[in-house]
């Protein structure tokens, strides 16, 4: 019983709750405006790419495929603080939410690109040619015969990478961007008690269970079976 | 120009860098051989979990999985680096980092070997068994080695991803490739250690993303 009412003064203590509750809840605020912007900017700008490459100009394929291994391959810590140490050295000040934004846009960027690639081109040649028969011009197959089919495919893959990379928005921590585990580390070293990580920990489980749950639903509604 | 070669491609302190970096190098190959062998095991047993006829077993894995790829990483991490403390337990960084990993990465590896396990038609389960093997016997002679073979590209990219997803050890001061780099960016003022191991990073890295974008390419075709 002591040993139990003790594991609760640690790690469920009320009075830390109640004191560390508004920081938590501004730590989920950054949370979230920060993952929105990603998950805007990454899939929009993996779109355009994605759909550039389609032109098939040959030096421009060649770069956008360097951007995407480059993005693909190495780990985001390191892209974060080679960009939040590096810049600044050359005159280039970005605050520290900005660089986290910066960092994961371009690889939500680098693998939505590769998935809606694949998608792009898991649609058929006939859809094409039968789109261009019918006299639709090369733009036009693309945004209302080939794209709408291609989206679809790429939406069970694309959710779950969606939610890895905006989990990585816990990455800000080491630079200092106020998000959740920021916070909770924070007040976990002013009160010398852990309560305060395991709100940080339940405050992500809250955001992310019903993205992880709605990605698992998709993936058996748009069943991308490769058999 | 010569501001951004002197401070990200700055060859003389890449060179004095470099020994301090090659440990990091080791320490982080030490991680994967640890924590990828922990991830493929702990991926099937929850695989084989969420796939019993037991409804009980179903929930707790089903549950597990999802949890654990609810929380980022690092934050797990954390959690049992700074946290197990205040339970009296202390942790080294290595075996915070093999927890943190053993449990993130199970829950990865055991819904790619799940969707492969359901690939494989219910045929070659019936098939197996009127044989007169043994219900693990076929899942270990019969039904793997085909969903092995079905997710491949999927083993293979989730993969790579632990191998990046090790820099974050370097939060926990894990002196590995990045958190040696980091070290030497303090020690010198100037960007390029990092650069070197991000180069380090891509030589590791680049030819399996490579391989992974064709092995996508020909299963979806």
């Amino acid at each position: 019983m002591e040993a139990w009412s003790r594991f609760l003064d640690t790690f469920f203590n009320w009075i830390i709750i109640e004191r560390y509750f508004p920081a938590i809840m501004k730590g989920v605020v950054v949370t979230i405006e920060i993952a929105g912007a990603v998950v805007v900017t990454g899939t929009l700008l993996g779109l355009m790419l994605a759909i550039a490459r389609t032109f098939r100009m040959l030096p421009v394929n060649a770069l956008i495929v360097i951007f995407v291994d480059v993005f693909r391959a190495l780990p985001p810590l390191v892209l974060v603080l080679l960009v939040y140490f590096g810049l600044p050295n050359i005159g280039i000040n970005l605050p520290s939410f900005a660089v986290l934004w910066l960092v994961l846009s371009l690889v939500l960027t680098a693998f939505a690109e590769e998935i809606f690639w694949a998608g792009i081109l898991s649609i058929p040649k006939g859809q094409w040619e039968a789109a261009r028969s019918t006299g639709l011009g090369f733009l036009a197959t693309l945004a209302f015969i080939v794209l709408p089919q291609a989206i679809r495919l790429t939406v069970p893959p694309l959710t779950n990478r969606t939610i890895a990379i905006t989990k990585n928005t816990a990455l800000g921590t080491v630079i200092g961007v106020g998000e959740i585990l920021n916070q909770a580390t924070t007040a976990q070293s002013f009160s010398g008690n852990a309560t305060p990580l395991m709100m940080g920990a339940i405050a992500y489980v809250i955001l992310f269970i019903p993205v992880v749950v709605l990605g698992r639903l998709l993936e058996t509604r748009f069943a991308w079976r490769r058999v | 120009m010569e501001a951004i070669i002197q401070q990200f491609f700055n060859l003389a302190i890449m060179e004095r860098a470099l020994p301090l970096i090659l440990s990091g190098l080791r320490e982080t190959i030490l991680i994967c051989v640890l924590v990828i062998p922990l991830g493929l095991a702990g991926g099937l047993a929850c695989a084989i979990m969420s796939l019993s006829r037991l409804r009980v077993a179903r929930w707790v894995a089903v549950a597990g999985i999802d949890f654990f790829r609810a929380i980022p990483p690092l934050v797990l991490l954390i959690f049992i680096y700074a946290g197990l403390p205040f339970a009296g337990l202390r942790p080294s960084p290595m075996t915070a980092v093999a927890i943190a990993f053993f449990l993130n990465t199970s829950s990865y590896y055991g819904e790619i070997y799940r969707a492969g396990i359901e690939s494989v038609g219910q045929g070659q389960w019936d098939a197996a068994r009127s044989t007169g093997l043994k219900g693990y016997q076929t899942l270990a002679y019969v039904v793997l080695p085909q969903a092995v073979r079905n997710v491949l590209p999927d083993l293979v990219s989730n993969t790579v991803e632990v191998v990046k997803l090790t820099s974050i050890a370097s939060v926990v001061a894990l002196p590995e490739l990045l958190y040696s780099a980091d070290m030497a960016r303090s020690v010198t003022f100037n960007s390029s250690p990092i650069v070197l191991a991000a180069a380090i990073y891509l030589v590791m890295l680049w030819p399996v993303v490579r391989l992974i974008s064709r092995l996508e390419r020909r299963v979806a075709a």
